[in-house]
């Protein structure tokens, strides 16, 4: 993972992240926060998964950023632009910080796999065409004997075969989420308008 | 990623930058230029007047009698006149605006709507032989497996330049036609993306060059009628030609949403004259304005391509593998053994395809009146979004009740 | 594969490139005229600008936003669904179709009740 590519994006992501925070305008903060994102995308298809980092973009950058630069111009922003920093929030920002590091760091330690490096795990089309066997999808073995990693593929049989339960537990909770806003929003003459 | 830089050979990289500068800005941005010219020629004859005719060669600047017309056209040379007057005029930037976004807004609409191209398969193959080059050349910049998800997530950043232009504005009217626009751009991106889920079934593919292929091979979506499709062939079955509603209706879906994403006629709600002067680029001029000109027309001709690409066979040749047959040149694609003057006519094939659907922009857009704004909404929303997922659980339905192959 | 995203580095990079250039050949080559208080105020079909130019909007469109992303989402779980669906049928049979079907079902009701208390709706 030494490569200088990995650097860059990786350096985008981290300066534009810092920026959200430390830019006073908020249209700068959510834009940044987007370009980071980007920068993320692009890691994620530097360790080949393409149809995640498609998705990062499509979702986080082109929707979720767009939803919050709606609710930065609803807000009004020259009010927000004179607020002055609030240390009990700073000093809760640092102890999350300090508690999320922490975690990485026990995930790193604690799992097999946090050990390795990605140098490791390299792709390997053949043996995982073996290791299928006869249960692949024509579709699938026909990409990998291609060389090709069919990565959205995997993850619809992942998604569909196994994690069925799961997949519907996602479905209730965006239902869950759609009954938030407009329980949220629909208060009829209420001054916030909408909920942050 | 160390075995990809061991990897990466320069002549790799340096095609693809050919490929990239020759498609963006010998093909791209003159189809834009001249699409321009065709929407005031055609729009002319629509409403009976004769449209920029004029500009030629200006040979009475140095006392010759008249002006050469290149083709006996007038006016071919209209966009050349219209995009050195956009250079040439005052650079203003008004003093309430909020100048860096204000800057960078158009660079944001043009960027993404140029990115987009990168996975649109304009031809099959190229094969250089005679210049010395052994493998062909895939005629697409990048052969992505995500192709068409790859062209929704970039194009979805171009809202980023419309809101960004009505808001750094700092003005009534570019900030009102910003905001519309971009609610308009979210809702169709749904039923955009769910129309062509059903595509994706029957392909059971997301690269774009693979689902032109299987297209050339085996009939469009759109016009089955050869190859496997057609019904005098053993691949034949009744379950093919069932399929043909489903995709009927995501065509009719996608075509619709491609109008409102690329925000044309009827659905020009951003930018209606009689509301909003001229939405969110009120108050931009020259070059500035050039480029949301240039992106808006860009996303059109890329629109135009994916929806050539996913219901009109891309590149192939209608009928080409009886062509072949009729006549024993070779009109389909073969992997790796397709001679050079097939891959060019592939390439001939895509732009008079996507050609044809500028046109069709063009007369819709001189055609219908504009929607009011409720109206835009409840299609999008009310009426687009559930068809679209019903027609993804009927094209389900069909294709297990008559499996393909 | 990996290097297949090269070229699009290649082409954010020319598109970035057009772009600036562009705008810095219409900085350099357009004429500016002198500026006045009149060319510097916002366009309002002639009249002296009323008020600010960032006014509220309807909370409407905060609502369409909210609601785009969660179908997004929902659209984005499809795409796999979508590419494995003909040859899961064909192995698996037809566990895959009711599994996205009680998917999109929880999320039409989502959509019924979003309708029903008039989310969706422009004219009030």
């Amino acid at each position: 993972m030494s490569s200088p590519l990995f650097y860059i994006f990786a350096a985008i992501t981290l300066l534009f992240g810092a920026m959200v925070i430390a830019s006073k305008n908020p249209v700068t903060s959510a834009l940044s926060l987007a370009v980071s994102f980007v920068g993320l995308a692009a890691l994620f298809v530097s360790l080949d998964a393409y149809f995640i980092g498609t998705i990062q973009v499509l979702v986080y950058a082109g929707a979720v950023m767009v939803l919050f630069l709606f609710i930065i111009m609803l807000l009004d922003i020259k009010a927000a632009e004179k607020l002055k920093p609030n240390y009990a929030a700073v000093a809760a920002a640092v102890l999350l910080f300090v508690v999320l590091i922490m975690q990485v760091a026990a995930v790193l330690t604690g799992f097999e796999a946090g050990r390795k490096s990605t140098t490791d795990a390299q792709l390997r089309p053949q043996q995982a065409l073996v290791a299928m066997g006869d249960k692949a999808l024509p579709t699938i073995a026909n990409d990998l004997k291609a060389g090709q990693l069919p990565d959205t593929k995997l993850m619809g049989l992942q998604l569909y075969h196994k994690y069925g339960f799961h997949l519907q537990m996602v479905g209730l909770l965006l239902l869950v989420g759609t009954v938030g806003v407009v329980v949220l929003s629909k208060k009829e003459n209420s001054p916030k308008g909408g909920r942050e | 990623m160390d075995a990809l830089f061991a990897s990466i050979d320069l002549f790799f990289l340096a095609i693809s930058a050919v490929k990239i500068v020759l498609l963006v800005f010998a093909v791209i941005l003159p189809m834009v230029a001249y699409s321009v010219y065709a929407e005031r020629r055609f729009s002319a004859i629509i409403q009976d007047r004769v449209g920029p005719n004029r500009t030629g060669i200006p040979l009475t600047l140095f006392g010759f009698k008249k002006d050469i017309q290149i083709l006996g056209i007038g006016g071919l040379l209209q966009p050349m006149a219209d995009g050195l007057k956009f250079i040439l005029k005052e650079d203003f930037t008004p003093g309430h605006v909020n100048k860096f976004y204000y800057w960078l807004a158009p660079c944001l609409t043009m960027v993404p709507a140029l990115l987009t191209c990168a996975v649109m398969p304009f031809g099959s193959e190229l094969d250089l032989n005679w210049f010395g080059i052994a493998q062909p050349i895939k005629s697409v910049i990048a052969d992505l497996n995500v192709g068409p998800l790859y062209m929704f997530a970039i194009s979805s950043l171009g809202v980023y330049g419309i809101v960004l232009a009505g808001w750094s504005s700092n003005s009534k009217y570019p900030f009102l036609g910003g905001v519309r626009s971009s609610s308009q751009m979210i809702s169709y991106e749904i039923s955009l993306g769910l129309s062509i889920i059903p595509v994706l079934m029957i392909f059971g593919e997301l690269n774009l060059s693979k689902m032109s292929a299987y297209q050339d091979a085996n009939g469009w979506l759109l016009v089955p009628l050869w190859g496997d499709s057609a019904p005098w062939s053993n691949g034949w079955h009744f379950g093919r030609w069932l399929l043909w509603i489903p995709v009927c209706i995501s065509f009719v879906i996608f075509t619709i949403s491609m109008f409102a994403e690329t925000n044309r006629t009827p659905f020009d709600l951003a930018e209606c004259e009689t509301e909003l002067v001229a939405g969110y680029h009120t108050e931009y001029s020259s070059m500035k304005f050039a480029l949301f000109f240039l992106g808006e027309y860009a996303a059109m001709i890329i629109g135009s391509g994916l929806a050539v690409t996913l219901f009109l066979g891309g590149w192939s040749i209608p009928f080409a593998p009886l062509l072949s047959k009729l006549t024993g040149l070779q009109f389909h694609f073969v992997p790796g053994a397709t001679p050079l003057y097939t891959g060019l006519l592939h390439i001939a094939t895509f732009f008079a395809k996507v050609f044809g659907c500028i046109l069709f922009f063009i007369w819709v857009r001189w055609t219908l009146p504009r929607f009011r704004f409720d109206q835009l909404m409840a299609l999008g929303w009310k009426v687009f979004f559930e068809l679209a997922l019903v027609n993804v659980i009927l094209t389900a339905g069909i294709l297990i009740w008559c499996p393909l192959k | 594969m990996l290097e297949n995203y090269l070229p699009v580095l290649l082409q954010v990079l020319i598109a970035g490139g057009f772009a600036g250039a562009t705008l810095l050949i219409s900085v350099l080559l357009g004429k500016a005229a002198a500026r006045n208080r009149v060319k510097d105020s916002a366009y309002e079909c002639g009249m002296v600008p009323v008020g600010e130019g960032q006014s509220r909007f309807s909370v409407k469109f905060y609502i369409v936003a909210m609601l785009f992303v969660l179908f997004d989402i929902e659209v984005v779980f499809l795409y796999p669904w979508a590419v494995i669906f003909k040859d899961y049928v064909a192995i698996h049979g037809t566990a895959i179709f009711w599994s996205a079907l009680c998917f999109v079902t929880v999320l039409f009701i989502a959509y019924a009740y979003a309708w029903k208390k008039g989310a969706l709706d422009w004219k009030h």
